[in-house]
């Protein structure tokens, strides 16, 4: 283990931005990516009920 | 007893199958980036030249890798769509294009971010990162293609050819650094030579590669689902589906 303390590992050695900051916008990446595809579903899933519902 | 693996070429039967694989692959794509950012950040050392900024290598390599493996099994999946004019490898292709954008972006982002500290600029027009942004490109040209097509077939048929076209760039973005003379550094894992690097960052690498890879597949059966249940929304089994959720 590297890290003295919780402060030092978010301070990365004074890279903390450009670490950070990379693995913060990959993380939001993801996430944006499983929420579209949720989101996406969840809309499919109503159109197909609705049709289903007007067809009886 | 003979696997019938036709049987899954069809959407209908796929799509059950499909469902079920998703969470697994996604669970295992969670555990294993929890254990590759555990080594990534807690056991490896600290790089005697570049410090802690090399840490960005758990997510860059992994999503650069990834950015070339999707293109490459996105334009296979096209051949066999054009070859065999089978619909659901158009639509695996149409799936795993978005994560490979995605994952192209990512592998590009971190790489600015990497490039800033260690080369003192976030970009320079070298054959690896101008070859990698043209993969970006491509990526958005399939999909920008496909959407400006309202005949689903005769986009599929499209994008796929631009695709497999596209694929051409895969080679040059892998051997760039040894082609030309790059900014780049060359490649640090190759199969013919002992890695330059420390065992555990490459364990760590390796690891955040696979849970990379459990992603992929994760999101492109997801994707694949949504796919199918668009395009087939008029199939008798689609509407059953809309029946026992209504």
């Amino acid at each position: 283990m590297s890290w003295g303390s919780a402060q030092d590992f978010f301070a990365m050695g004074g890279y903390a931005v450009y670490v950070w900051g990379s693995y913060a916008v990959a993380t939001v990446c993801i996430a944006a990516e499983l929420w579209f595809l949720r989101l996406r579903r969840r809309t499919l899933k109503q159109a197909l009920s609705r049709k289903n519902g007007d067809r009886g | 007893m003979r696997l019938n693996l036709w049987k899954y070429a069809s959407p209908q039967s796929f799509y059950p199958v499909a469902g079920k694989l998703s969470p697994w692959f996604l669970g295992l794509a969670a555990v294993l980036a929890a254990i590759g950012l555990y080594i990534g950040f807690f056991v490896a050392p600290t790089d005697f030249q570049q410090g802690e900024s090399y840490r960005i290598i758990f997510l860059h390599v992994p999503a650069a890798w990834m950015s070339m493996f999707i293109y490459l099994v996105m334009a296979f999946w096209c051949a066999i769509g054009l070859a065999l004019n089978t619909r659901l490898s158009f639509m695996m292709a149409l799936a795993l294009a978005p994560t490979g954008a995605m994952f192209t972006f990512i592998a590009l982002w971190s790489g600015a971010l990497w490039g800033k500290p260690t080369w003192g600029t976030w970009w320079v027009w070298d054959a690896r990162l101008t070859s990698e942004l043209i993969l970006l490109f491509l990526y958005i040209g399939f999909l920008s293609l496909h959407a400006a097509i309202d005949d689903v077939r005769r986009a599929d048929r499209a994008a796929a050819l631009l695709a497999l076209v596209g694929a051409v760039n895969v080679p040059i973005i892998y051997f760039s650094v040894q082609w030309w003379s790059t900014l780049h550094q060359g490649a640090s894992v190759s199969l013919t030579r002992a890695p330059s690097m420390a065992a555990t960052m490459l364990v760590g690498m390796l690891i955040m590669s696979l849970a990379a890879w459990m992603y992929a597949i994760a999101i492109s059966l997801l994707r694949l689902r949504n796919i199918v249940l668009e395009r087939e929304s008029d199939a008798d089994w689609v509407r059953e589906l809309g029946k026992a959720a209504a």
